[in-house]
């Protein structure tokens, strides 16, 4: 018997002996994959102008600038914030497909940017044909790394993943401070906590002239398809979806689980690393503090968003790539960038709710027609 | 090594700096005890805070600043408790949705207070004849009102949990939801009522720091101390004794990152600042070790129905 028909099996007895299919994390009805983002985020809209009314602000004038610079003035930097979004969101969609739940990936953005930034500054000659493979490797290493433990930690000892790998996003920031406020602080740089920048060699190439969007963008898209093809369409991308789906039906099949957590994990960093290898070498050029803007959690609400669909994940990342860069236009209109936090958190109440009620409602649909043809 | 480590003032910051995380750590295990995972602590604490701080200024009482960040902190449970109990959702994402919320609006509205020094706050009171025994005394009985309120909260909400008819319906709510709703247990109520009352709590442990032990407001003032109160509730087994345990040992930790920098011993802060976060991993991997031979290991000491919905199904 093959791996998918006793996955199959399984999940028959499974449903004979609960009575109900085991819960999915996304609904499939077209309608509502489409209706349900939309309302929810008018909605979030309209709390987040109440918020904005009740501390005496003009919130028409405030959102309808945030969208006219995001979206129409500035769409290029909005491309540019997608970016790290979209390859972050990605690795967060691979973990959270096995119900793995990697809220590390801050960390192991910044477990990239590190390893990046190091190959960068030990090898300032290097032509660019010989240091951007190797800082890509890098980076895609260093996010591996940083998401190791928690992989390990969670496939050996049952060690919770959510509070591991979130701890290392502290971890992963301290150490940071600690490199450019320390031994990599640019010696001409006038006591600011930054490196040195970095060789021209070493950048990312500009992708549209005139505009800050670069090389990564290809990174970005390719990891999109090969994502979709890795879980869609293997052997592997299955079995994550069976352990995600029932673990005591996974464990039955024969599935390696403990194997597949810590790859789900180490794949999971190593895009995430990506990520921040190409937000420092294609935008910044240089290390500074807070060069991450909370990438790693946007990108967990995106993953979630999107249905962990690699499509859908390019989509809303453009959407958030639009909300981070207003943090600017914020500034500019005198609100606190707190707003932008608040605004995610309330957009994914809504799409979270918006989801259950919708999903409620044909749940109890189903039950009254069934006790109508019960009665009859 | 320039100076010396004053053990006594080391284990006296000890209690203070594990004091917020204490109140966290309680108040998330109440929450966890009724079957509901609440990861939003740290945007709970940030927002308890900022309010308690904020009403302090405004009204110049911290008692009411209190008592605010007790009303901020159950308001934002509420939230989760309704997506949570009543309709059903994921409660890790909620849970994280809470996080952002909480994290937003402490940033949001407490802007304008950044910097303002405290209107009011907790002094140090020194318990007569109790703070002039040696040792004990000043590590135990020279501190704030919030550090004597948690010595009377551990062993009441102990006592609360395994000794009394509530605690006992707490916990069967939590243990197997279908029983206790057949008891005739309110399932959903009870399980409002204690994420509220674990809210307010953390919205306490928030207002511990910027109305005690650091009182002034800034962003993320908090530094984690959410998050960390969670994995400890996993090393406490739910067990607010040993929540008394793991806050002191992460208050511990702080301490002497603290001390050690006034020692002047040539550690860079930057590594000691990371033990705590180290220090919650490696609390959740001994804990996990521990119990290597349990089925299911610190899974088999939570409470059976935590984090799963509860939907009485009618069968006609």
């Amino acid at each position: 018997m093959s791996l998918k028909q006793r996955a199959a099996k399984e999940l028959e007895i499974q449903k004979k002996l609960v009575g109900l299919p085991p819960r999915q994390i996304y609904p499939s009805t077209a309608f509502l994959a489409i209706i349900t983002p939309i309302l929810s985020i008018l909605v979030a809209l309209l709390i987040a102008a109440l918020i904005l009314f009740v501390s005496g602000r003009d919130a028409i004038f405030i959102l309808s600038e945030i969208f006219r610079t995001s979206f129409i003035q500035n769409f290029a930097e909005t491309v540019v914030k997608a970016i790290p979004l979209i390859l972050a969101a990605l690795g967060v969609a691979l973990a959270f497909r096995a119900r793995l739940w990697n809220i590390g990936a801050e960390g192991q953005f910044y477990g990239g940017v590190l390893a990046s930034t190091g190959l960068a500054l030990s090898f300032p000659n290097l032509p660019a044909l010989v240091i951007i493979p190797l800082m890509v490797a890098g980076g895609l290493l260093g996010g591996a790394l940083w998401g190791l433990l928690p992989g390990l930690l969670r496939a050996k000892l049952e060690v919770n993943e959510i509070i591991s790998s979130l701890m290392l996003n502290y971890v992963a920031l301290l150490l940071t401070d600690y490199l450019i406020f320390g031994p990599w602080k640019d010696p001409e740089g006038r006591n600011f906590p930054v490196t040195a920048t970095f060789s021209d060699e070493s950048r990312l190439p500009t992708l549209v002239e005139g505009t800050r969007i670069h090389f990564g963008l290809v990174f970005a898209i390719v990891a999109a398809g090969l994502v979709w093809l890795l879980v869609g369409r293997t052997k592997w991308g299955f079995e994550l979806k069976v352990m995600g789906d029932n673990l005591k039906a996974a464990r039955y099949a024969g599935i390696n689980i403990s194997r597949n957590i810590i790859i789900a994990f180490l794949l999971s960093g190593a895009l995430a690393g990506l990520a921040g290898m190409s937000e420092v070498t294609g935008v910044a050029g240089r290390l500074q503090q807070n060069i991450s803007p909370g990438y790693g959690y946007t990108a967990i609400i995106i993953a979630w968003l999107a249905r962990l669909n690699p499509w859908a994940i390019i989509m809303v990342a453009i959407l958030f790539g639009g909300l981070v860069s207003s943090g600017f236009t914020m500034q500019r209109v005198g609100v606190s960038s707190g707003l932008v936090t608040l605004l995610q958190g309330i957009l994914l109440f809504c799409v979270l709710g918006g989801e259950s009620l919708y999903r409620r409602l044909l749940y109890q649909a189903a039950l009254r027609r069934s006790n109508l043809t019960k009665e009859s | 090594m320039a100076g010396e480590i004053d053990v006594v003032q080391t284990l006296a910051t000890t209690v203070a700096a594990g004091t917020p995380v204490l109140y966290a750590t309680l108040g998330e295990i109440l929450t966890e005890r009724s079957g509901v995972l609440n990861l939003g602590l740290e945007g709970m604490m940030l927002v308890g805070g900022m309010a308690g701080f904020a009403a302090t200024a405004v009204t110049g009482n911290v008692f009411i600043g209190v008592l605010v960040s007790l009303a901020a902190g159950a308001a934002l449970a509420l939230i989760h408790a309704f997506f949570a109990c009543s309709i059903g959702v994921n409660q890790v994402v909620s849970g994280l949705s809470l996080t952002l919320v909480g994290t937003g609006i402490a940033a949001y509205f407490g802007r304008s207070l950044v910097g303002q020094p405290a209107a009011d706050s907790f002094q140090t009171i020194k318990i007569p004849v109790l703070s002039d025994l040696p040792v004990v005394g000043p590590i135990l009985f020279s501190q704030n009102l919030f550090v004597y309120f948690s010595f009377l909260l551990v062993p009441a909400l102990y006592f609360f949990i395994y000794r009394t008819r509530p605690g006992l319906n707490l916990r069967a709510v939590g243990e197997n939801p279908a029983t206790a709703d057949a008891q005739g247990i309110s399932v959903v109520g009870t399980r409002y009522l204690y994420t509220m009352l674990g809210g307010a709590l953390v919205g306490m442990g928030g207002a511990s720091i910027s109305l005690g032990s650091n009182p002034n407001w800034q962003e993320n003032i908090t530094a984690g101390r959410g998050w960390i109160a969670v994995g400890l509730v996993i090393f406490a087994l739910w067990n607010p004794w040993r929540a008394l345990v793991g806050a002191y040992l992460f208050g511990g930790l702080e301490a002497l990152q603290f001390s050690l920098q006034v020692a002047g011993v040539p550690i860079s802060s930057y590594f000691l600042r990371m033990l705590p976060y180290l220090l919650t991993i490696a609390a959740l991997v001994f804990t996990q070790w521990r119990l290597k031979d349990q089925a299911g290991r610190a899974s088999s000491a939570a409470p059976s129905g935590l984090g799963l919905f509860y939907l009485r199904r009618e069968r006609g």
